[in-house]
């Protein structure tokens, strides 16, 4: 976002890189010099908050008699920004009911990072009471990271394109537009990698025969005064739901201490949303009938597109599924979506030439692909729940059971 | 019936009802409600509307007798408690064809008759001559049956001496003596309404106050004031019998001390409360549970059955028709689907009595706040320094602010004294807009005005009251 300096003068230091995150609204980000000072008239800058009670530091107080030394230099700066209303990134105003704000200064919170559940988004008492008690929204004082004097900050402002590239790669690339890494896709880029360097991944794959699940399917959506249309993927949530029950050592998590083993089936969702993905969450699917879980998953998956999931709708989760059948995928391998001990990828299904009975015949299969820790969920144990989830994705009426 | 199957069924043409309907219709639903009596319920019919003409009479005819106060002559003061009556009913008449009229420009389908669950998705309908009329049936189904007057063992009114409100709203002839079971809000309007007439009432209370839900100090505030009016008023107190003559009731009361007095009155009123109506409409067929004479239903009005809902009265307290409307559009809107629909914050909800002096409130009383250990600071403002209010000759009533000490946050306001009523809506708005106390102190309040006082209040609560 821009912020324009209200005083004049020239950029003595910068504290807070360009791209930072979680800069918390008047924390302050730069220093300036004034005509004939020059950058030793920085020592000892109170590069605490610009409103609000400074926090003590020791390192502000001692150096004062340099500033006397120069009586033209103030012995604290100006602030590059005067107080401004809660902001987000993009330099959008906040709407925030006064109650809000107030509980969220009195309590650190950056309203930047809460969604507001109340009237066009605005943020209300109960977000950021569920904040608080989620631990969501921690203000980061951004002068921490940048202590005085530190020439880090500036580096990493100069390096902000070409990071991860080397400059010589670079300089022979084609034209490029340089797109700004956002939130999400720093989360992605960050959690995605974790997962794949430290989880050690294995697939199973399976075939799935699913010519009577469509059948089922057609029947159920066909029904008078259905005011459902169950996909194919909601039949796959519920299975795996199922599945999971019945094989609970593939519904686990790997800590270092202990495997955590689920007592519930809470399925993660892949949803494709503008600039990214989330995993918003279907709660206890295997206890939900599949007009619910339909129901359940159109809901989420347009709060996802409109950006109005609530935290405690897409954190947690037991277990993922990410289904690109919809566009014409075979089969493909997920990345784990950690701490959970796996993730299905769903392929289209279509027909194909099978053999049966030793005679070529033609059937609709869909290709499943399982991802699994390996630290918590052994071969057999995958193929054993990849078993079951055939036998329910075979014999679908087991899902009305 | 031409047609039997609709989006949407509501059982009851109550304010919760028939507000449904109408959000129902909007949002592009077949609707249809089912009324046994009269579109607008009790509210329109029985309760809110017609008490309020009665008590507007009352005001008047009060005026009236104080006519010197205010500089003017007015001789051979009377009243016909017929008229009175008769207007009454007129405004209830003309706001039950209203509502038939909303219906029909809406839309709504209304059939008339009995409306009874058999099973989820279908309602039977019985004429008014009792006979069958035939099935509805719709994937929602909303239960707005409302409530009725609670009786008690001994004291079951019998229409003819002992009333309830159905009587005390339509009397043949004014009574000379009057005694009034309950002081929440039907008790205390029933008493000031008649006690203005020039009726002797009496009022006996359980509790350790009037008007139980009230804040105490606004409570005994009220109660004051209308003992000055000749009000009798036994708080802490219990009827423990009644002997009936052939033209009066002889009660027995045991007061606070447990000694027991006999009064003879002409008329008595049981106003001790409201029960949902949840017999005989097929609840039996479905899944929806009952709790304490409601039905269980959470904040979107949802029971145990899936595709039926409660709303109103019958879905449980606080029994008030703005609740009940406030539900209706709730359900709706969620059944619907649509974004954003939450839940009803009950502890924003208001209530208004239109006793003399009014008597009106949202959120915690201060007892409640102390009781929810949060520390509060409270604010308080008298009519007496208010210029308008003594201008009107209304200079006795309080405006009451409670606030959260540490964040600001505005937890209830209570009033009492002219106007209240119109007066409180300003604060539910601040409530539910989430201000703090800076945000209020900052509003400018129109001069001269009795709502100056609720900016007074404010200030007061820290310690920046002008007008005192």
């Amino acid at each position: 976002m821009e912020v324009e300096a209200v005083d004049e003068g020239t950029i003595g230091k910068i504290l807070v890189a360009e791209g930072t995150d979680g800069v918390a609204v008047n924390a302050v980000i730069a220093l300036l010099l004034e005509d004939g000072e020059d950058a030793s008239a920085l020592d000892g800058a109170d590069t605490s908050s610009g409103g609000g009670e400074p926090a003590p530091n020791p390192e502000a107080e001692a150096p004062k008699e340099d500033a006397k030394a120069e009586p033209e230099a103030p012995a604290s700066p100006s602030p590059a920004a005067a107080p401004a209303p809660a902001a987000k990134s993009d330099g959008e105003r906040i709407f925030a009911s006064p109650l809000a704000k107030r509980i969220a200064q009195q309590e650190g919170l950056d309203l930047a990072q809460l969604s507001g559940s109340g009237p066009h988004g605005r943020i209300v008492q109960r977000d950021v009471e569920d904040a608080l008690a989620s631990g969501t929204g921690k203000a980061k004082p951004a002068s921490k990271d940048a202590p005085a004097g530190a020439p880090k900050a500036s580096e990493a402002a100069a390096a902000v394109p070409p990071a991860g590239i080397d400059a010589g790669m670079l300089s022979m690339l084609p034209e490029y537009d340089s797109v700004p890494n956002t939130g999400m896709r720093k989360t992605i880029a960050k959690r995605l990698t974790a997962s794949a360097r430290d989880i050690p991944h294995f697939n199973v794959s399976a075939d799935i025969e699913i010519d009577q699940l469509m059948k089922l399917r057609a029947e159920l959506n066909g029904r008078e005064g259905a005011d459902y249309k169950i996909s194919v993927n909601d039949f796959v949530i519920k299975a795996v739901a199922l599945a999971l029950k019945r094989k609970p050592d593939c519904n686990a998590a790997y800590t270092d201490d202990a495997i955590l083993k689920f007592k519930r089936a809470d399925i993660s969702m892949a949803v494709a949303v503008d600039g990214g993905l989330i995993t918003p969450i279907i709660k206890d699917a295997g206890a939900k009938g599949l007009a619910t879980i339909s129901a359940e998953a159109k809901e989420l998956a347009a709060k996802a597109r409109d950006g109005k999931l609530q935290p405690n709708e897409f954190q947690g989760g037991t277990f993922s599924i990410s289904n690109l059948g919809m566009f014409g995928v075979k089969t493909f391998n997920s990345i784990i979506n950690s701490p959970q001990g796996g993730i299905l990828s769903v392929g289209a299904g279509e027909q194909r030439p099978v053999v049966k009975d030793g005679k070529l015949a033609v059937a609709t299969i869909m290709s499943l692909t399982l991802a699994v820790d390996h630290r918590c969920i052994d071969g057999a144990a995958a193929a054993g729940f990849m078993k079951e989830l055939r036998t329910i994705l075979e014999d679908p009426l087991q899902l009305m059971l | 019936m031409a047609d039997t199957n609709y989006d949407v069924i509501i059982i009851g043409g109550g304010p919760g009802g028939y507000v449904a309907a109408i959000r129902a219709a909007q949002l592009g639903f077949k609707t249809c409600v089912v009324e046994k009596q009269h579109m607008g319920g009790i509210c329109l019919n029985w309760g809110c509307i017609p008490t309020k003409a009665l008590l507007r009479s009352a005001e008047v005819y009060h005026n009236m007798q104080h006519a010197d106060a205010y500089g003017l002559s007015a001789d051979n003061i009377t009243f016909s408690m017929k008229a009175v009556v008769e207007r009454s009913r007129g405004i209830s008449k003309r706001l039950s064809g209203g509502v038939e009229h909303l219906m029909k420009k809406n839309k709504v389908t209304i059939v008339d008759g009995t409306g009874k669950l058999n099973g989820p998705g279908k309602v039977d309908v019985t004429g008014k001559d009792g006979k069958a009329v035939g099935t509805l049936t719709a994937p929602n189904i909303i239960v707005a049956t409302g409530a009725r007057p609670r009786a008690l063992p001994g004291i079951e009114p019998d229409k003819k001496l002992i009333w309830t409100y159905f009587e005390a709203m339509v009397p043949e002839k004014t009574p000379k003596s009057l005694l009034v079971i309950g002081s929440g809000a039907i008790g205390i309007e029933f008493a000031s309404f008649y006690n203005t007439m020039g009726v002797d009432v009496t009022v006996v209370e359980v509790m350790k106050q009037v008007m139980p839900v009230e804040d105490e100090e606004i409570s005994k505030f009220a109660r004051k004031q209308m003992e000055k009016q000749g009000l009798k008023i036994m708080t802490e107190a219990k009827v423990t019998g009644v002997k009936k003559g052939s033209d009066n009731v002889t009660v027995s009361i045991e007061d606070a001390k447990g000694k027991t007095q006999e009064i003879t009155v002409d008329r008595v009123i049981s106003a001790v409360g409201v029960q949902g109506n949840i017999e005989d409409i097929g609840l039996e067929t479905t899944k929806v549970k009952t709790d304490r004479g409601c039905i269980v239903a959470d904040g979107y009005g949802r029971t145990d059955e899936p595709g039926v809902f409660a709303i109103g009265d019958v879905a449980g307290p606080p029994m008030l028709a703005h609740k009940a409307e406030h539900e209706g559009v709730i359900c709706i809107e969620k059944i619907k689907g649509l974004d954003g629909v939450h839940p009803m914050d009950k502890a924003r909800i208001p209530g208004c009595t239109y006793c003399n002096p009014q008597v009106a409130s949202v959120g915690l009383t201060e007892a409640k706040a102390k009781e929810k250990g949060l520390d509060v600071r409270v604010g308080r403002f008298s009519f007496v320094g208010n210029g308008k209010a003594i201008a009107l000759g209304e200079d006795q009533g309080m405006v009451k602010t409670i606030f959260d000490k540490k964040t600001g946050q505005l937890l209830g306001a209570h009033m009492v004294g002219a106007e209240v009523t119109e007066l409180i809506q300003g604060f539910v708005v601040a409530m539910n807009l989430e201000t703090t106390e800076e945000d209020l102190m900052q509003t400018v309040f129109p001069h001269p005005t009795l709502s100056e006082m609720m900016h007074e209040s404010v200030l007061d609560a820290y310690d920046r009251v002008i007008h005192m």
